[in-house]
């Protein structure tokens, strides 16, 4: 993701005609899901292209900020998504409180698989460098790694979903939610803790977030609480893309009756009824198109060359994205889902995600380059 | 061959996955919840990653 925004040149010679012309479609494909699907989902999708449009247009992401923390000792990123998830945990933990019937956190419990899928994910995410909403972008934006891992990662969110309760079966700790005014207390500690721990082992020179991230951090959080304040629930990714392939199984005649996760009534209804209905999968496509807008906005967005990768990259990819999405089922989501939503509407199993996905990137870090991945064409 | 490709091809999956949706789901905005959860008084019932069946 590039943070550049150029305004000059032209797209062909009238720049500011393409440009108007990518607002008015944007603006019609909310205003035409709001009148033909539902005014919530039109706005869910309207919250979903800002999502992408931040992500891509400001250069704000997950992956690549833990990639440079791990390498370069480069905190700014990660400080950024800390204070995103503070200002999102300072608005949405009492409003939680006051309004829990309506609202729902992204609750999840500590358990064998949640970690340990959660230490997959990290790896995964490092050999594709993208996350759940980073694969999106990528994808929306034209990055051939991006757009091969997105449905390979789609399938194994699948199959990380019908196989779910196998694996929390193998024993989790009940839920734990640091909620109310306490639990934002503690939240806020925490992350100022875990930001002057990286700030600590920053190198010097990296100790200042760029503005850029400063203005992503302020809002995607804005973004994330309008996303709990129209759907009800947290924003995530990982749901709604196993969704997909769910009901493309569906179509093909598989029966997914012997899933105890896809045989539960909530899923099952789901199953039946339009994806422009479900909320995670109209941000997830908002996030695409978003990125996709960002890289037409840019006068050479689209012309970078697709890299020439040995085959054993191309192979990892789509062996990354399966793995990522497997894993993220049974961490109870990505980085967005579990992460960013988890820490911020007070799970404690966001915690645990982080330090186990961020020990993950560490050795995804390594694998990268074995993988051929860093090749320049 | 440049991003441009790789770009429509990632518009085209999206757009061929709503259309299977379409063609196999309908949609009706009279069955549309309220605009807004907050202060609705309905409760949320849509699919989340950390969900799991009771």
């Amino acid at each position: 993701m590039s943070s550049e925004l150029s305004t000059h040149g032209s797209k062909t010679s009238a720049p500011y005609v393409w440009r108007s012309v990518l607002i008015l479609i944007a603006t019609s494909i909310v205003l035409m899901i709001a009148i033909f699907v539902g005014a919530r989902y039109g706005l869910l999708f309207a919250v979903g292209l800002g999502f992408g449009i931040v992500l891509e247009g400001l250069g704000f992401g997950f992956a690549g900020p833990w990639r440079a923390m791990i390498l370069k000792r480069n905190p700014a990123g990660v400080l950024a998504q800390l204070l995103s998830i503070g200002l999102v945990a300072t608005l949405t933990l009492p409003l939680l409180e006051t309004h829990g019937s309506e609202l729902s956190g992204a609750r999840g419990s500590i358990g064998w698989a949640m970690v340990a899928g959660a230490f997959i994910f990290g790896v995964a995410m490092q050999v594709v460098l993208g996350c759940g909403s980073g694969t999106l972008v990528n994808a929306g934006s034209g990055n051939p790694i991006g757009l091969l891992a997105l449905p390979f990662f789609a399938i194994g969110s699948f199959l990380g979903a019908y196989h779910v309760i196998w694996w929390t079966d193998l024993g989790s700790l009940p839920v734990i939610v640091l909620a109310g005014w306490s639990g934002l207390f503690l939240t806020i500690v925490m992350l100022a803790i875990v930001a002057a721990i990286f700030y600590y082992f920053a190198n010097p020179q990296y100790r200042k977030i760029p503005k850029n991230y400063l203005i992503a951090a302020a809002i995607i959080a804005i973004l994330a609480v309008l996303n709990l304040i129209i759907a009800g629930q947290p924003w995530g990714v990982v749901y709604g893309l196993g969704l997909w392939v769910a009901k493309m199984a569906v179509a093909s005649g598989a029966d997914l009756s012997g899933s105890v996760f896809f045989s539960a009534p909530i899923n099952s209804e789901r199953l039946k009824e339009s994806i422009l209905t479900d909320y995670t999968s109209l941000t997830n496509i908002g996030l695409m198109v978003g990125a996709y807008f960002v890289a037409s906005w840019r006068i050479k967005g689209f012309s970078q060359k697709i890299p020439r990768l040995p085959l054993r990259a191309w192979s990892a990819t789509i062996l990354a994205g399966l793995v990522m999405g497997y894993a993220a089922r049974l961490a109870f989501g990505c980085n967005v889902g579990a992460y960013f939503s988890g820490i911020s509407t007070g799970s404690l199993h966001g915690w645990a995600w982080f330090a186990a996905a961020f020990c993950g990137s560490y050795y995804g870090v390594k694998l990268r380059p074995l993988l051929g991945l860093e090749a320049k064409s | 061959m440049t991003r441009r490709i790789t770009g429509l091809l990632a518009l085209s999956l999206i757009l061929g996955v709503i259309l299977f949706d379409l063609s196999t789901a309908q949609v009706n905005p009279y069955r549309a919840p309220p605009i807004i959860a907050l202060g609705s008084g309905v409760a949320s019932v849509g699919g989340f990653c950390g969900a799991l069946p009771d």
